[in-house]
């Protein structure tokens, strides 16, 4: 199945759910290649991991750790860690990277957000000390090559999801961000603020509706 | 299958962020692995995610901590990278599965009255979650909540005042609703329920009972 047919699948099911704001506002799977994509501003890192893949290229490893390492790092400290053990799980996170490299599908997530789940995983693990129930795998083993427009695609997501993110009024943006950096659950957010649970979850979905508007508008 | 109930936003961003309780990830785990379209909802939370830390101020290293990470890469022992063997298709999606020990027949229900059993899974304390088996056209015991309870329907199906749940199915419920589930159909109504606060059952059992049942 290609980019396109994914997301209008996903798109018209979310739609007909009464997720999102009626039909000008769709998830954030972005519509497939657009002539950005020729003009990426940020680097891809997709082919540092194949080479890590294919060679086990320590060169390709040292510049996907020069960028992802301090911000992993800043990521785990947002949370509310240590910088002794953020510096400690992040080097974790990263030697996770190298010897899981080839269950790394660039088909399915960017580099960023694989880098993502690794550490997410890891902060559960030793930080909260609790196992991480994880949904079925739906294939098993990497596929023999990833279609070059879901790469692309997994790609252009990730430029969309943060300009959106950046036109997001201040305190919107912020309430993201925090809901990600994990250092509380919305109810130990509701106890800490005062606010009701409700309050708090219906400023997360507003700041969500807001993100997908902000993907639709060029 | 023909899931009409899914997951709400904030409960998927949670789970994303990984600040879910562990007997909440449970359900919503089970539920994804039912469902390709909270599948796909989840995979877009994940990328916003990645989106977040790719928009971190960066945080320096401390010196030396890629010659650190090198050597702990070389220290790891060679079996840590094994995959999990896949698990046998049963009426259990795998996450399920591996907290049970294994398909329905693995389960070790206790019976709580009214021909209802239950099953509870160990999880860490913050929530309980617990499978529930409930025969066809009987009540669920008249409870009502003072937190919050989300409910997966693994066969059969229930309705209550709001609605009618299938397999699939999620109900999401608060300290505002009071309800009266009732297992409908062929099928006896098996379901994966987590909550954040004991149940505080209106009828059947006293309370004094409830920590025995552990409820
Ligand atoms: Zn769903």
């Amino acid at each position: 199945m290609d980019g396109q047919a994914r997301f209008q699948e996903t798109g018209a099911s979310l739609r007909s759910m009464g997720y999102g704001l009626g039909n000008s506002t769709r998830i954030w799977k972005h519509k497939g290649p657009t002539l950005e994509t020729t003009t990426l501003a940020r680097k891809e890192w997709v082919a540092e991991m194949d080479r890590i893949k294919s060679h086990r290229d320590q060169s390709a490893f040292a510049e996907l750790f020069a960028h992802f390492a301090p911000r992993v790092k800043a990521f785990l400290m947002k949370g509310g860690t240590s910088e002794a053990l953020a510096e400690e799980v992040t080097q974790e996170v990263m030697a996770t990277l190298w010897t899981k490299a080839e269950m790394f599908d660039p088909a399915r997530a960017s580099v960023a957000t694989w880098i993502f789940t690794i550490a997410r995983n890891r902060k559960i693990d030793v930080i909260r000390k609790q196992r991480r129930p994880e949904p079925e795998e739906l294939t098993w083993g990497p596929e023999a090559e990833p279609d070059q427009a879901d790469v692309l695609s997994q790609q252009e997501e990730q430029e969309q999801l943060a300009r959106a993110l950046d036109k997001l009024p201040e305190k919107q943006r912020d309430l993201v961000m925090r809901a990600y950096y994990g250092d509380l659950s919305h109810s130990e957010i509701a106890a800490q603020t005062g606010l009701p649970l409700g309050t708090i979850k219906s400023r997360i979905r507003l700041a969500l509706e807001r993100l997908r508007h902000a993907m639709d508008t060029p | 299958m023909d899931i009409k109930h899914h997951l709400t936003d904030d409960v998927l961003v949670e789970y994303s962020a990984g600040t879910l309780p562990e007997a909440f990830s449970l359900v919503v785990a089970t539920h994804i692995s039912m469902c390709p379209t909270c599948r796909a909802r989840m995979e877009e939370f994940d990328a916003l995610g990645g989106t977040v830390v790719e928009e971190m101020d960066a945080m320096p290293m401390s010196d030396g901590s890629f010659e650190a990470t090198m050597k702990r890469i070389a220290n790891q022992p060679k079996d840590a990278i094994k995959m999990d063997a896949p698990t046998k298709r049963g009426l259990f999606p795998k996450p399920l599965q591996d907290y049970v020990g294994g398909d329905l027949d693995a389960v070790k229900w206790r019976p709580v009255g009214m021909g209802v059993k239950q099953a509870i899974l160990k999880t860490s304390k913050d929530a309980s979650v617990r499978l529930l088996y409930i025969p066809t056209g009987s009540a669920m015991p008249d409870h009502s909540h003072n937190g919050m309870e989300m409910t997966l329907v693994l066969q059969g199906a229930f309705e209550d005042e709001a609605d009618h749940f299938g397999a699939g199915d999620v109900e999401l419920a608060d300290e505002d609703l009071n309800h009266t589930p009732v297992a409908v159909g062929p099928l006896d109504c098996i379901c994966l329920a987590a909550s954040d606060a004991p149940l505080k059952f209106n009828s059947l059992l006293p309370k004094v009972m409830q920590p025995f049942f552990r409820i």
